[in-house]
């Protein structure tokens, strides 16, 4: 059990009596960091919440957006990086099981998830590679089953993963305002299990998780079955449309334990259940384990009498199982019963409510150790041939097409998907004829050169991507994923990347309206470079933007500054192996100056399709216009907008920050010159799309120069091709 | 005049499927639980793709016993256009409505791409006003896709001008490059990509045109004038 020694005291002090087995079983899975957030939650009320469309009610676990029309979204994020590491099919699977309840717990129906996945080196680890390959078929076998599909996402490869696996999934709901859960309850009212049923799997999760990943603890990952999870999904809804439900909450870290108190908590109601009504999957299971099982598949409902006959009905129709566990009581108390003997009886809003704790911070000592980036590209020894580089950087894991991933979800099912993976953010239409898009985002490579600027890196890379789209940022949710929060060192870096991200979503008035804090990330190497990832929804009016890819003729324009930025970037790590230099920095005016220029270009029509300038820095960018349009591209490396005098190198894989590429019709150029040079935007027409070759020239030398055909095959096969060898 | 779209437990495109019906096609659209009976009087059915029964055992198999595939046979032999759809295709094959099994994809993992198919049998209720070869552009989303018949088998499906669909380039491996199929009498039609997916403009990247013909073709079937 996980309980500390001053939690111990402070239960002892408390509750003035010494606790139950049962008792005990509850608090420490309630009080784990997972299900508790103790070393984050005093600290993430910085965040901004409120907004315009924001929507708030008691008891949701995802949040909730106005979209007009009568229509909300629901958003959340969740991860299980513990479970996935030690079975990573399963792992992941009941990752993407976990967050979809949160979305139906608002009384949505969830209709795309997005996810985020990271392992070690895949090019030399097998073992690495075999987390790879299950994690992303758990996501798929579970997904699709669900027929929701999974519309994006990105995956990335560090050595700071080895042996591990971030596994991050977003899912996002859609329904009607008026058809939301308001939760409630009074007393008199049923409580209900419906759902799997409960067994021995998943027994002590939420304290997994919240430890180092010392031994492989099989038994505490959960098992999946996507079935019962589409069952449970149509019948939520039907019983949501006869007003069955009161209250509603699913089962995730913590079970029961969790469910029933955090329920109690936020409605103010006292709860007795009773064990024996529980249905389990196997026979002599402790009143403990049943409390503390994290059994997949389940949710809780408060029903009010009158509609207890016609959820059984619902139940029945597709055979899911229903029982009866207890009743709400007005005594604020949980109160868990085995036959007629009370083993536990607590306050509610003490179980869910665990002592905060205040962590020490320092800064690390390793961030004093980071070295300098060279001034010079001759440094590495050698004079270097850009075309390879960039050839090579277009196969490598990191930025390579992963449609070998995205092809094994379903990403068309629910006929909404707009824009479909593969490209910026991913695009769905609403029944009111509104699109939404989203995006998740992280860069553990510059949040570790730099918590603070590397997280609002990777929430302005979230926004860019939306605003490609044509839509407007209208909401957040945060991801923090770092090591063991006990060491100040890694909790300086987690305070770093909150207060990074509060000041970025302060100034965009961007509401977070969601999040999860991950801690004991770490592998037997030590712990994870801090990894928040930052999710993004966007909202347009009623017509799309339907971008298309670069044609002869048509101009580029780049928006934005490259800067001296070569820090965290792919090419110095993947090309040289070096981890150091100055990450990139969003500068906050540049950066919203920029988005409201492409979102006003988008407006006017005078762009065919923007992308965002980001990993591998401009010349990846450029690379995958004409890779996607089939088209070549010569270029001057002088035009490119800098702020000083930077090295070839620096202009064309420095990650910095606020930069779009635009594809411009030559009909619509002088106009959107005009509009940029109007609103003092930073900008160059860099050239017009033809041949079919990329040449990047510095006076009349060519510094890049290779075949279009070839940058194809080498960034549509290099995933492929790696897996294809085991 | 009306159209059943059935729902087995685990269906999950039974929803996009009566969305094209009714909102983009004007059908009269009923849903079927599986445990209910269908009307005698339908005019067409539909079953949509999905995970009936979560795939257990063998994608299809399950469904296959469900009460209501007696009524769809009695329908089938009445010659009332039947179209199954990916899911909905494989519980045909399992319910010997059609010939052939659907197996695991060659790749092993599930798939979903745009492929282009092309018509082979301009004669079935859903295929009418498509040209002969003509091209159509299309999702699949499958990991059991691959259709297999044995040599014998497949002479008699290739006399009787049984192949509805073939997939343009290599996909999964399936025989002959075969992605859709119909009974002797061609009015039950079976195919793995999905129509649905591709009938509306906005979430066809390609051409919407060629998908809705197999819905108008269906219209035009029952005989609603336009």
């Amino acid at each position: 059990m996980s309980l500390q020694n001053q939690e111990i005291k402070y239960i002892k002090n408390t509750i003035k009596r010494k606790l139950t087995k049962t008792e005990l079983q509850i608090v420490a899975a309630e009080w784990s960091e997972h299900c508790s957030y103790k070393s984050s939650r005093k600290h993430l009320k910085m965040l901004p919440t409120m907004g315009p469309n924001v929507i708030l009610e008691k008891g949701y676990d995802s949040g909730v957006l106005d979209v007009g029309d009568g229509y909300a979204v629901t958003v959340h994020i969740e991860s299980h990086n513990h479970p996935s590491a030690v079975e990573p099919f399963g792992g992941a699977a009941t990752g993407v099981g976990g967050v979809i309840r949160d979305i139906l717990s608002a009384g949505t129906r969830p209709i795309a998830i997005l996810d985020g996945l990271r392992f070690g080196d895949i090019e030399n680890d097998t073992h690495a590679r075999w987390l790879f390959k299950n994690v992303v078929s758990g996501i798929a076998d579970y997904g699709n089953c669900l027929g929701i599909p999974t519309i994006g996402g990105e995956v990335e490869f560090d050595d700071c993963y080895k042996g591990y696996a971030l596994v991050d999934v977003a899912a996002i709901g859609f329904g009607k305002k008026d058809s939301l859960i308001k939760n409630h309850a009074s007393k008199g009212d049923l409580v209900i299990l419906i759902g799997g049923s409960t067994g021995r799997d998943g027994i002590g999760g939420s304290q997994f998780a919240s430890d180092l990943l010392e031994n492989e603890d099989r038994s505490a990952v959960q098992i999946p079955d996507p079935f019962i999870e589409k069952l449970i999904i149509e019948v939520i809804l039907e019983a949501r449309n006869e007003k069955c439900i009161n209250a509603m909450k699913d089962l995730g870290g913590g079970g029961l334990s969790c469910a029933v108190s955090e329920t109690a908590e936020s409605l103010g109601i006292g709860i007795e259940l009773n064990v024996d009504n529980v249905h389990t999957r196997e026979s002599g299971m402790s009143p403990d384990e049943i409390m503390i099982s994290e059994s997949q598949e389940r949710m809780l409902i408060i029903t009010s009498k009158q509609k207890l006959q016609k959820l059984k009905e619902i139940c029945d129709k597709f055979r899911v199982m229903c029982s009866q566990i207890g009743y709400v009581k007005n005594d604020k108390m949980m109160h868990v019963k085995k036959s007629n003997k009370t083993i536990a009886l607590l306050p509610a809003e003490f179980v869910a409510r665990a002592p905060l704790l205040d962590r020490k911070k320092t800064k690390p000592k390793y961030l004093m150790l980071i070295k300098k980036y060279p001034t010079t590209s001759a440094s590495f020894g050698r004079t270097l041939d850009y075309s390879k580089i960039i050839l090579k950087l277009l196969s490598c894991p990191n930025i390579t097409s992963k449609h070998w991933v995205f092809q094994q979800y379903d990403h068309e099912v629910g006929i909404r998907t707009v824009v479909k993976p593969g490209f910026d953010a991913s695009v769905l239409r609403l029944d009111n004829g509104k699109f939404l898009s989203a995006k998740i985002d992280g860069n553990p490579k510059h949040c570790y050169l730099d918590p603070r600027q590397g997280a609002i890196g990777c929430f302005e890379e979230a926004c860019r991507n939306i605003v490609c789209k044509g839509t407007n940022p209208i909401g957040m949710v945060d991801h923090l994923q770092f090591g063991n929060p006990e060491d100040p060192e890694i909790f300086w870096t987690f305070m770093e990347s909150l207060e990074g991200l509060t000041e970025y979503a302060k100034f965009l008035r961007i509401p977070c309206v969601g999040g999860k804090v991950s801690f004991y990330n770490e592998t037997p190497l030590g712990p994870i470079k801090p990894t928040p990832l930052i999710g993004v929804l966007g909202i347009s009016n009623k017509t799309p933007f339907l971008s298309v890819h670069p044609d002869n003729g048509d101009y580029l324009i780049i928006i934005g500054n490259t800067k001296d930025e070569l820090g965290g970037s792919e090419y110095l790590e993947y090309i040289h192996k070096f981890i150091g230099g100055t990450c990139p920095v969003v500068d906050f005016k540049d950066s919203k100056t920029n988005m409201l220029a492409v979102l006003s270009l988008i407006k006017n029509k005078l762009v065919k399709s923007v992308h965002d300038c980001s990993k591998g820095g401009l010349s990846i960018a450029l690379s995958e216009l004409s890779i996607f349009g089939n088209i070549g591209f010569t270029m001057d490396v002088k035009k490119i907008p800098c702020k000083e005098n930077l090295s070839f190198e620096k202009i064309l894989f420095s990650e910095s920050h606020s930069r779009y590429l635009l594809v411009i019709d030559k009909k619509n150029i002088i106009d959107a010159k005009q509009f940029l040079s109007k609103k003092k935007i930073s900008f160059a027409v860099l050239g017009k799309f033809s041949g079919d070759q990329i040449i990047i020239r510095h006076k009349s030398k060519n510094l890049v120069k290779f075949r279009i055909d070839l940058a194809q095959k080498r960034y549509f096969n290099g995933l492929e091709d790696l897996l294809k060898h085991g | 005049m009306k159209v059943g779209v059935i729902v087995f437990p685990g269906s999950n495109c039974d929803r996009d499927m009566f969305h094209v019906l009714t909102d983009v096609f004007h059908l009269n659209t009923q849903y079927f639980w599986h445990e209910n009976g269908l009307p005698l009087d339908i005019d067409a059915v539909v079953l949509p793709g999905g995970f009936s029964y979560g795939d257990r055992l063998r994608a299809g198999v399950i469904a296959a016993n469900s009460p209501v595939i007696k009524d769809v046979k009695k329908l089938a032999d009445k010659g009332i256009p039947i179209l199954g759809v990916c899911n909905g295709f494989q519980i045909l094959v399992e319910s010997n409505l059609l010939p052939g099994v659907l197996l695991k994809n060659n790749s092993l993992n599930f798939m979903c791409e745009w492929v282009n198919l092309i018509v082979k049998n301009n004669k079935t209720p859903f295929t009418s006003k498509l040209e002969l070869n003509q091209k159509i552009p299309i999702p699949i989303a499958n990991g059991e896709g691959r259709y297999y018949v044995n040599k014998k088998l497949m002479n008699a499906l290739k006399k009787n001008k049984q192949i509805v669909f073939t997939y343009e380039n290599y996909v999964n491996g399936s025989a002959e490059q075969i992605a859709g199929v119909c009974n002797n009498d061609g009015n039950v039609v079976g195919m793995m990509p999905h129509p649905e997916r591709a009938a509306e403009r906005l979430i066809n990247p390609f051409d919407n045109k060629p998908s809705s013909l197999i819905f108008e073709s269906l219209v035009q079937k029952l005989g609603i004038k336009k």
